[in-house]
This record gives C-alpha cells, sequence and structure tokens, in this order.
C-alpha cells in the first residue's frame, strides 16, 4: 500500500458517525444486511447514528418498525432464518427488557436448539450507561444480563476505530451478538483507519500500559480509567489501563498476563457491582493469578440501586476520583 | 367513521366470551351454560356435519371440488396415522419412555387441514402440538419424540422441510414467521403468479397465546408491512385449565379487523372446512394480499399434555359432546356415503398405523442419550474459549471415573 492510499485511509470521526460509517460498510458489501429500529429512517435514530442510510440504502433495507421490541427482535429472528442480517436499534438500553424473552430465549437457543443447523447473525445494537442527565430507563448499563445467557457474544466500543471496526465484525459473526455503544462518548472524537481492522473482536486491548495495578475498563469507563491514570502518572504511579472490548468472551490470556504482571487489579463499570461482570472477572483472575495478586481484586462500579434521578447521576457513576480512591486502597496492600 | 351510534346493549356473537354462566347445581344446565360446547355459531365456516353430511358452500366448494380422491383417503390416512403416533407417544410417556407428551388428540383435522393446503416452498412454524403439521411436512415423528424423551430440544433441520423447530415459549412463533414473510416479501417471492415461486408462511398458536403481546404484535407487525403471513389458532377451548370466557374477551376471528386484515372462523374438526379456508388465505397470501387470521374452532380432547389432570377444572360431559364432533368419524361418514372409500381402503389405513405405532416405539426404545460433552457441541457458530475449556473440564472430570467402582 502507497503512503498516499494509507493517509487517505486515516480519518477523525466520532464515534457515533464511526458506527454510522461502519453500518454503511457493511451494508454495502452484503446485500443481506439490513437495519431494524425505532426512528432509524429519515430521523437516522435520535442519536443519529443510522443518519443518511434510508436515504441510500431504502425503506426495505433500513425499516422503521413499530414501536415494540419484542416485535422488532422476534421479526428480526424470521428475517435471519431466511438468510438476512438483521441489525437491530434498541433506543435505549433500559427499553431491551421488551425484547428479553426473545434475546434470551430464542436468539441465544436456537442454534443449540437445532443442533446446529440454524445459526441467527444477528447484531443487536444497545446505547448504554448513563452521564447524559436522562430521564429513568435511558442510563442504564444492563450488560451482565447478556453476559449470563449463553449463546450470546456481548462487545462495547469505547472509541470511533473500534466503533467502526467492531460493528463491522460483529455483523459478520455468525453468531448472535449484543453489540453496546457508549452513548455518552458518542460525540467524542478519535482518528480510524478504515484501511485495515488492528485486532479481532474477541481481542482486548492495552490502551496504556503501566506496572505498578491493572485498571480494566470497558465502554464510557475506558476514558475514565485513562484519565486515572494519567493523574497517577503524575503521583509516580504506573497503572496499566485495559480496554476489554468484549464482554463475553473474555480475553482472559490477556488479562491474566497484565493481573500476573502488576498484581493488583481494579475493575471499573458503571454497573452496579452485586452480580456484574466485574466480579465474574475477579473470580477468574483470582483462580488463575492467585499466588502473582498483592491485593484483593477490588472493583469499581454504580451502586446497588436503580439507576438513580439525574441530578444524583454523579455520585452513583465511578468517576476518576472513586477509581483513585480504590487504587490507593489496593496499592495500601 | 359510521354515524350508528354504539349500541352497548346490543348482543354480541361472541361464543369465546359468553356471559358468566349462572351458578347451577344440575350438571346439565352448567354444561349448557358452558362455553366450552358452543357450536361456533353461525359465522363459522362448516362444510361436514358433525354426522358427516356435506353442508353447500359458494365461496368453498370449488376447492373441495378439485380434490381428487386419491387426495381425499390421502387426508384420512393423515389422520388417522397421526392420531395413532399421538396415542403411541401418550403410551410411551406412561411407560416412562418419554417425560413428557403434549397430545393432539382432537385437533387432527385442524392440523392436517391446514398441513396440506401448504406448498413446499411455504413455510409454517408451530407451537408444540402441532404433530399434524409435522407430519403433513414429512418431518419424521421420531423428531418430535427426541424433544419429549429429552434427548434434544428439536435438533432437526427446520430448513429441510420448511417446518420451523418447536417453540414452547406461548407465542413467541408468530413473530418469527412474520419476519419470516417479511424476508420473503424483500426476496420478491410474492405476487409473481409463479405457482412454484410464491410463498406464504403460517404461524400455528393456541387460543391462550392470543392473549400474548407477542401475537398481537405480530398482528401489528404483518398488517402494517402487508406479509404473506397466515395466523392459524387452533382454539381448543382451554389454554391447560382456562377456559376461553377468562381469556377471550371479544370472539377471535373478529380480532383480526382491529389489525387491518380478514379474519375467519372454520370448524377445526372438519377437514374439508379448513383446508379450503388455509388453502384460500395462503393463495391470499402468496398473490401478495397480505395476512389473515383463522380461528379453527376444536376441542382439546386429552389433557393440556401428560402432566395435567383436566378432571380438576372440567365436566366430562363437556368431553362427551365433542367426542359427537370427532374430526375422523365424521369424515369417515362422508368418504363412506360419497363412495370414495371402501372397508378395503379402511382395513389398510388402520394396518399401517399398527405398523407405524411399532416402528415408533421401536425406535424410540432404541433412542439413545447423547454424549454428556454434546452439551456444548452447538452453543456457537465460532469457536468460544469459555466453552472450549467447560468442554474440557467435564471430559477430564468423567475420565477421573474411568476405572473405578
Amino acid at each position: 500500500m502507497t503512503a498516499t492510499t494509507s493517509s487517505t485511509a486515516r480519518q477523525t470521526m466520532t464515534i457515533a458517525r464511526g458506527i454510522n460509517s461502519g453500518l454503511r460498510a457493511a451494508m454495502e458489501k452484503d446485500p443481506k444486511v439490513l437495519l431494524m429500529g425505532e426512528d432509524i429512517g429519515k430521523l437516522g435514530g435520535v442519536f443519529r447514528v443510522t443518519e443518511g442510510l434510508q436515504k441510500d440504502f431504502g425503506e426495505d433495507r433500513v425499516i422503521d418498525t413499530p414501536l415494540a421490541e419484542a416485535g422488532i427482535v422476534g421479526t428480526a429472528i424470521g428475517m435471519a432464518l431466511r438468510g438476512y442480517r438483521p441489525v437491530i436499534e434498541i433506543q435505549f438500553d433500559g427499553f431491551v427488557y421488551p425484547a428479553f424473552d426473545h434475546i434470551v430465549s430464542q436468539v441465544a437457543k436456537m442454534r443449540a436448539r437445532s443442533l446446529g443447523a440454524v445459526t441467527l447473525p444477528l447484531v443487536i445494537r444497545i446505547p448504554v450507561g448513563g452521564g447524559i442527565g436522562a430521564v429513568e430507563h435511558h442510563s442504564e448499563s444492563n450488560e451482565a444480563y447478556f453476559t449470563h445467557t449463553a449463546g450470546l457474544r456481548v462487545v462495547c466500543c469505547a472509541n470511533a476505530e473500534d466503533a467502526y471496526w467492531m460493528i463491522q465484525q460483529a455483523i459478520e459473526t455468525d453468531d448472535p451478538v449484543i453489540f453496546y455503544e457508549p452513548k455518552r462518548r458518542y460525540w467524542d472524537k478519535g482518528e480510524v483507519d478504515t484501511s485495515a481492522p488492528q485486532r479481532g473482536l474477541y481481542e482486548s486491548r492495552i490502551v496504556k500500559e503501566g506496572s505498578d495495578l491493572t485498571l480494566l475498563a470497558y465502554g464510557p469507563m475506558v476514558k475514565t480509567c485513562l484519565q486515572a491514570a494519567q493523574v497517577a502518572e503524575e503521583e509516580g504511579r504506573s497503572l496499566e489501563v485495559i480496554d476489554l472490548r468484549s464482554l463475553s468472551p473474555l480475553d482472559l490470556p490477556a488479562l491474566i498476563g497484565s493481573t500476573q504482571r502488576t498484581g493488583r487489579v481494579v475493575i471499573v463499570h458503571e454497573a452496579p457491582t452485586f452480580g456484574g461482570l466485574g466480579g465474574e472477572i475477579a473470580a477468574r483472575l483470582t483462580e488463575s493469578c492467585f499466588y502473582h495478586l498483592e491485593a484483593p481484586i477490588m472493583r469499581v462500579g454504580g451502586y446497588n440501586v436503580p439507576y438513580p434521578p439525574s441530578r444524583l447521576e454523579e455520585d452513583f457513576l465511578p468517576d476518576l476520583d472513586r477509581v483513585l480512591d480504590t487504587v490507593d486502597k489496593s496499592l495500601s496492600y | 367513521m359510521s354515524d350508528t351510534p354504539v349500541d352497548f346493549d346490543a348482543p354480541q356473537n361472541n361464543a369465546g366470551a359468553a356471559a358468566r354462566p349462572p351458578r347451577a347445581t344440575d350438571p346439565l344446565a352448567a354444561i349448557n351454560a358452558s362455553p366450552a360446547v358452543g357450536d361456533g355459531g353461525a359465522d363459522m365456516v362448516q362444510l361436514l356435519t358433525p354426522e358427516g353430511q356435506r353442508v353447500p358452500n359458494a365461496t368453498y366448494d370449488p376447492i373441495i371440488g378439485a380434490l381428487t380422491d386419491d387426495e381425499l383417503r390421502g387426508f384420512y390416512r393423515d389422520l388417522v396415522l397421526i392420531r395413532r403416533v399421538d396415542t403411541e407417544a401418550t403410551a410411551l410417556q406412561r411407560q416412562g419412555e418419554l417425560g413428557i407428551w403434549a397430545s393432539l388428540l382432537g385437533q387432527e383435522a385442524a392440523q392436517v387441514g391446514a398441513g396440506r393446503a401448504l406448498r413446499p416452498q411455504d413455510y409454517a412454524f408451530p407451537s408444540y402440538r402441532e404433530h399434524g403439521v409435522a407430519w403433513c411436512r414429512g418431518v419424521d415423528p421420531m423428531n418430535l419424540l427426541g424433544l419429549f424423551r429429552g434427548v434434544n430440544h428439536g435438533g432437526w433441520d427446520p430448513h429441510e422441510k420448511n417446518f420451523h423447530l418447536y417453540t414452547i415459549v406461548i407465542g413467541a412463533q408468530a413473530l418469527h414467521a412474520t419476519g419470516y414473510a417479511m424476508a420473503i416479501q424483500r426476496d420478491g417471492d410474492v405476487g409473481t403468479d409463479d405457482p412454484d415461486r410464491d410463498a406464504a408462511v403460517i404461524s400455528f398458536f393456541g387460543d391462550g397465546a392470543t392473549s400474548q403481546g407477542d401475537v398481537n404484535e405480530a398482528l401489528v407487525f404483518a398488517g402494517v408491512n402487508h406479509a404473506p403471513v397466515v395466523f392459524f389458532c387452533q382454539n381448543n377451548q382451554w389454554a391447560i385449565s382456562v377456559p376461553n370466557e377468562k381469556q377471550i374477551p371479544s370472539p377471535l376471528y373478529q380480532r383480526s379487523s382491529g389489525f387491518g386484515f380478514p379474519g375467519v372462523r372454520v370448524d377445526g374438526n372438519d377437514i374439508l372446512a379448513v383446508y379450503a379456508v388455509s388453502k384460500t388465505a395462503l393463495d391470499h397470501a402468496r398473490s401478495g394480499q397480505g395476512p389473515t387470521f383463522i380461528e379453527a374452532f376444536t376441542y382439546r380432547m386429552g389433557a393440556h399434555t401428560t402432566s395435567d389432570d383436566p378432571t380438576k377444572y372440567r365436566v366430562s360431559a363437556e368431553v362427551e359432546v365433542w367426542k359427537h364432533r370427532d374430526p375422523i368419524e365424521r369424515f369417515k361418514a362422508w368418504l363412506v356415503r360419497e363412495g370414495i372409500a371402501n372397508r378395503t381402503f379402511f382395513d389398510q389405513v388402520e394396518a399401517e398405523a399398527d405398523e407405524l405405532a411399532a416402528s415408533v416405539r421401536k425406535r424410540c426404545l432404541a433412542m439413545e442419550d447423547p454424549e454428556p460433552t454434546a452439551m456444548f457441541d452447538h452453543v456457537y457458530v465460532e469457536e468460544h474459549p469459555l466453552i472450549e475449556a467447560e468442554r474440557e473440564q467435564l471430559r477430564t472430570y468423567l475420565a477421573s471415573f474411568e476405572g473405578s467402582h
């Protein structure tokens, strides 16, 4: 590849635009890819992630559905059974529950039920998390429901380049994928190399190398952890930050490697900690790295309450100070 | 909008939701007041009376007239054979060979009538009682028995016979069917006038399922998309122990009008009527005229499943009333009256049924449990590290017992 081509392949875009461009690329590549969701046509979705796609691909491929989440996922299953690859937009995290039965009882289990005869290559996109001052049901982090469900793959992008590539990789996957998008980071810009993906869909990424402690995060918390690591660095502490990217399966070999190097791990997610993904990661790392650990693996997460009214969300959500506070605790062992 | 004021006191033609019957000490009075012995009312399409008398019908007679004697005898054979498989499966459950069985007894005509109206390119989405439809699609009954024996969750390839896996979550398949029909539209396989290309979908569910959000959402999606799907509701009067009157606020066949497409009530124990109505609805769908809702008015003669005890919630006299409406007896009476079939034919079918039942029994007993690690085999298409690790974990654990007693 010439220098000219590779420079034109690097573009700056927001996470929202990254997903939009990724969807466009996937639709251009495979005529069986179609989008389904509420208000995704002319409006381009409430976050404008599908902006312009109906105009270019038509109403048969960018489908403004009736307002019924079970209906969207249920009919998408039928479309997938006839060879289509539907990409569903759930408008907000808290609105996925009406479709929960179809995701958990049908999408996740159809392949096992048919002894491998049927695959359902669906992607279910869910804008996730808080920090946008929204009303109830618009700020939840419900990934643990889906990581707990065998048959699903669950991924979460945290930057524009991953947004662009991971959505395409998810669409190409023959297994059903829950694709989380960090909604408060939709407008964060980043550089995207559109020539080729840098890594597989289920690989984690070391965002910042460090030697004293490992911060594990995904989605909106990657940025928070990176900021925490920068502050800690000024205080002479070297924190490694890993973006999980894939929540199911977990890239355990990479997480184990980092844990063995640093001996200390803090897991950060917006979701409430009890029964959350952090607990699962802590258990698995403890089983694999017991003699390498200098401190108990700790978690920073949402409190175990219903997501609070937005005036209180800053106290609920992990932030720079809470992450650093827990880092201090870990380092005090 | 109609200018006619709504008459809230007008009697409703509503066999599915009769006024609460008066509390009666006389059992016969209770039966007579029970909605579950209703005969379907005047709007119900019936081409054969329970006595096997042909009822003329200008709309549907040409469809019946086009059937050959061979096809008609084939219908009878289907009815008898699938009832025999069903009876054998119930017996196998009683003997501990199946974990549970959901009997179709009494619903044979509804299922075979609809099943035989399908073309190869059509697609059927069953609940878990559609053994008669499975039979018509050419699905080996052993596939059904495997599920109820617990050796798999279904396990057949639905694309082989265009017969989807049994769906146990009530009503979910109505949405899958609708989505499949929307895909047919996108493939352009509707309204081409090519009888080998135009395809329709049929979704089976029961009266209880009509309370589910999924079924109502399916009616919305089908209605707005004008999708080539037929909703085939077998109203067998009972959702386990709950009768129509507690489930269905207005007649089912009228419900589709609220979703913008036609509905029809058909005598579900009359195979000719079910075939004619289903064929009409499927043709309608294939030609691009959109969905139809069919309410097949029938009765679940047996228990909901082998785990159920219907004596706890319904009286035997009600079952007696429906015995006189048996789908096989009335069709047999008509075949005899018309001279389409004779004793030799009926004897042959009986012998074939006995043979089939023996084969089902033999093959059921021979069905082996899968290897324990088979549970890991089809969870994902692509390799998944957790699955691989746990498969190995179980294999190692099991191996640790080898040689020990």
